[in-house]
């Protein structure tokens, strides 16, 4: 079995982001920039299966500007055998980063792509079951536990008010909940590694995928802040102001 | 404009996301249609039909369609486009599972997670954990929309709309449920309850959990709560999760209790309309958007609110 891990490179999960005053966006300059953290759970959910003997390759992707190479690396330090990184300026949305990564999967002929649920930047939550969509094959998203039985793929959901679990027939798409699992660091020596591992490069424009916006982003703003309120200094005054002030009691 | 509205339901009762993005809905003007999809789903449907202000139920009942499997339900949707202008969900696990592939299937890209509707195909969502927001429009001919329920008030009960009966479409065969292990709870819905108490890291264990925050829930009558770090460590259930990747909440009233205040945990209850926060340290950031803080030791301060809460009841 082959697998496809897409990874994305987004702001890291630390960093609380600004919104530019002129509401054009909000403002990524020199702001540290990580592998989507969900996408790291793919990663490593990817190599347990090969460590399992039920893969034999691990293919990272990322769609994005130069820059994503170094969260391929980074997925190539994990533990992944081979990285693509399929090069563009643009802001592609997860529509059309669904049409590329079809593309990808088909000439890598993989059996299974592991994608995070969500990117912490656009918060979309719908690549995976897209790019499912758009192959025909099965989805088991929010996974948070996966096991290979032969032809089939047995996924553990999260949902709300607990747990589901499907039975997908291979191939098949998964996109990773957090508790999947731990996912691992690179060790120095596999940093080392990583940069010898082959990484290939594709212009987007190239793939004859359409990926003109569909969305027009009209403005972005600030939410609305909330001002820190006031300490209270005992149970009794908590309860008699959330009861006379607030009125909620 | 013509909306279809998926319901998410479990059979039997249509639940409360479902009404708030009726009301989202709504508010884009035009017809609303109701897809009951599920398998002996009659009541679920009876349930719908009573909804406020909806033209019809669309019923279809199968086996297949009884746990929300994505492939078969995407399908049937996807059947049902043609005489829609607009495809709505709530952005509860079932929603943000099945409208992305029916989104792919149509060609048209989704807009997740809408907070408000600026205008039949304008809507503002939230990105980057809710640290910004983005106001979007939708090119695409066809509209598909996830509802962010903690923005929209619950529509109510109205007059009966009628039920139509439709023909299933078929299984797809690649994807078959297996097993559901949903814990069904006295308590109100956490997504949808007016007071939330929540227990991060601090309680240590699951038995604290029932020990310290549970007393003082049931003296709120509210829903029970959790940040990631609880849920990770097994002191809570997973679908207890509040924040960016877990359920986003706006009570009323809002206790965290031995939780930090992490962006991502905020991103799940930021709106509420009161935060009250009870930690430790001084200088949690969570104290920064509280409107009520009480610094402490919760292992002391619950027992004690608990019997403050009791007494004022009384
Ligand atoms: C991609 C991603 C997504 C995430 N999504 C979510 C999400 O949806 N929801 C979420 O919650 N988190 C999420 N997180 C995790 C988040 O970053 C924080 O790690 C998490 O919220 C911390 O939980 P906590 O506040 O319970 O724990 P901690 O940060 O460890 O805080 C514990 C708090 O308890 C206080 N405390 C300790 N003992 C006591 C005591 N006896 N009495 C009173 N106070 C005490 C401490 O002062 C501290 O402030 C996500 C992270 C990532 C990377
Ligand atoms: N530009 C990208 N490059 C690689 N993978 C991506 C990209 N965008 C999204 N993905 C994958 O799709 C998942 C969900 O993203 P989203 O639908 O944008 O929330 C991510 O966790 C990644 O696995």
């Amino acid at each position: 079995m082959k697998i496809l891990v897409p990874v994305k490179r987004v702001v890291d999960f630390n960093v609380k982001v600004r919104v530019k005053p002129d509401g054009s966006g909000v403002d990524l300059a020199n702001v540290k920039m990580s592998m989507n953290p969900f996408d790291e759970i793919a990663v490593e959910a990817a190599l347990r299966l090969k460590e399992a003997g039920k893969a034999e390759e691990v293919i990272v992707v990322s769609i994005g500007p130069a820059q994503a190479s170094e969260i391929v690396r980074t997925g190539l330090a994990m533990g992944a055998d081979r990285g693509i990184l399929v090069k563009t300026e643009t802001t592609v949305e997860p529509l059309a980063v669904a049409k590329i990564l079809k593309g990808v999967a088909e000439r890598e002929a993989v059996n299974l792509v592991i994608l995070g649920k969500q990117a912490i930047d656009d918060d979309c939550n719908q690549t995976g079951q897209m790019l499912a969509a758009l192959l025909g094959w099965p989805q088991g998203t929010f996974a948070s536990k996966l096991e290979v039985a032969g032809e089939n793929l047995e996924v553990q959901r999260e949902i709300d008010g607990g747990l589901q679990k499907l039975m997908l027939k291979l191939p098949a798409i998964v996109t990773t909940d957090l508790r999947l699992n731990e996912p691992r660091y690179a060790s120095l020596p596999n940093i080392m590694k990583a940069k010898k591992k082959p990484l290939e490069e594709i212009a987007a424009d190239t793939l004859g995928v359409d990926v003109l916006p569909r969305l027009k982003v009209i403005t972005t703003t600030e939410p609305a802040g909330r001002v820190a309120g006031q300490k209270v200094a005992s149970v009794t005054e908590l309860v008699s102001k959330l009861k006379t002030e607030a009125g909620v009691l | 404009m013509a909306t279809l509205l998926i319901a998410d339901h479990d059979n039997t009762l249509i639940n409360d996301a479902t009404r708030k993005a009726l009301s989202a809905a709504q508010q884009m003007g035009g017809s609303v249609q109701v897809l009951v999809a599920g398998h002996e789903a009659q009541r679920a449907a009876e349930a719908a039909s009573r909804l406020d202000g909806v033209e019809k139920i669309l019923l279809a009942d199968a086996v297949f369609y009884g746990h929300g499997l994505a492939e078969p339900v995407a399908d049937l949707i996807v059947a049902l486009a043609p005489s829609f202008d607009a495809i709505v969900a709530p952005s509860t696990a079932f929603g943000k599972n099945i409208l992305p592939r029916v989104a792919a299937l149509l060609d048209v890209m989704q807009v997740s997670d809408v907070i408000r509707v600026l205008a039949p195909d304008t809507f503002e969502r939230p990105i980057y954990a809710g640290n910004a927001l983005q106001t979007v429009q939708v090119i695409d001919a066809k509209k598909v929309l996830t509802i962010r329920t903690a923005s929209f008030d619950a529509a109510a009960d109205g007059s009966a709309a009628p039920i139509e009966l439709l023909s299933d479409r078929g299984d797809t065969g690649i994807s078959t449920f297996v097993e559901e292990t949903v814990v069904k709870s006295t308590r109100p819905e956490l997504s949808s309850a007016k007071t939330i108490v929540s227990g991060g890291r601090a309680l240590g264990s699951p038995e604290h959990f029932t020990q310290f925050i549970e007393p003082v829930a049931d003296a709120l009558g509210a829903a029970m709560g959790a940040s990631r770090a609880a849920v990770d460590a097994g002191y809570a259930p997973n679908d207890w999760q509040v924040g960016q990747t877990g359920k986003v909440v706006a009570p009323d009233l809002y206790v965290a209790v031995g939780i930090s205040g992490a962006i991502q945990h905020l991103a799940g209850m930021k709106d509420s309309k009161v935060i009250v926060a009870i930690n430790k340290d001084p200088d949690a950031p969570i104290f920064q958007i509280a409107d009520y803080g009480l610094v402490g030791d919760l292992f002391e301060i619950m027992p004690e609110l608990q019997k403050a809460l009791n007494a004022s009841a009384s």
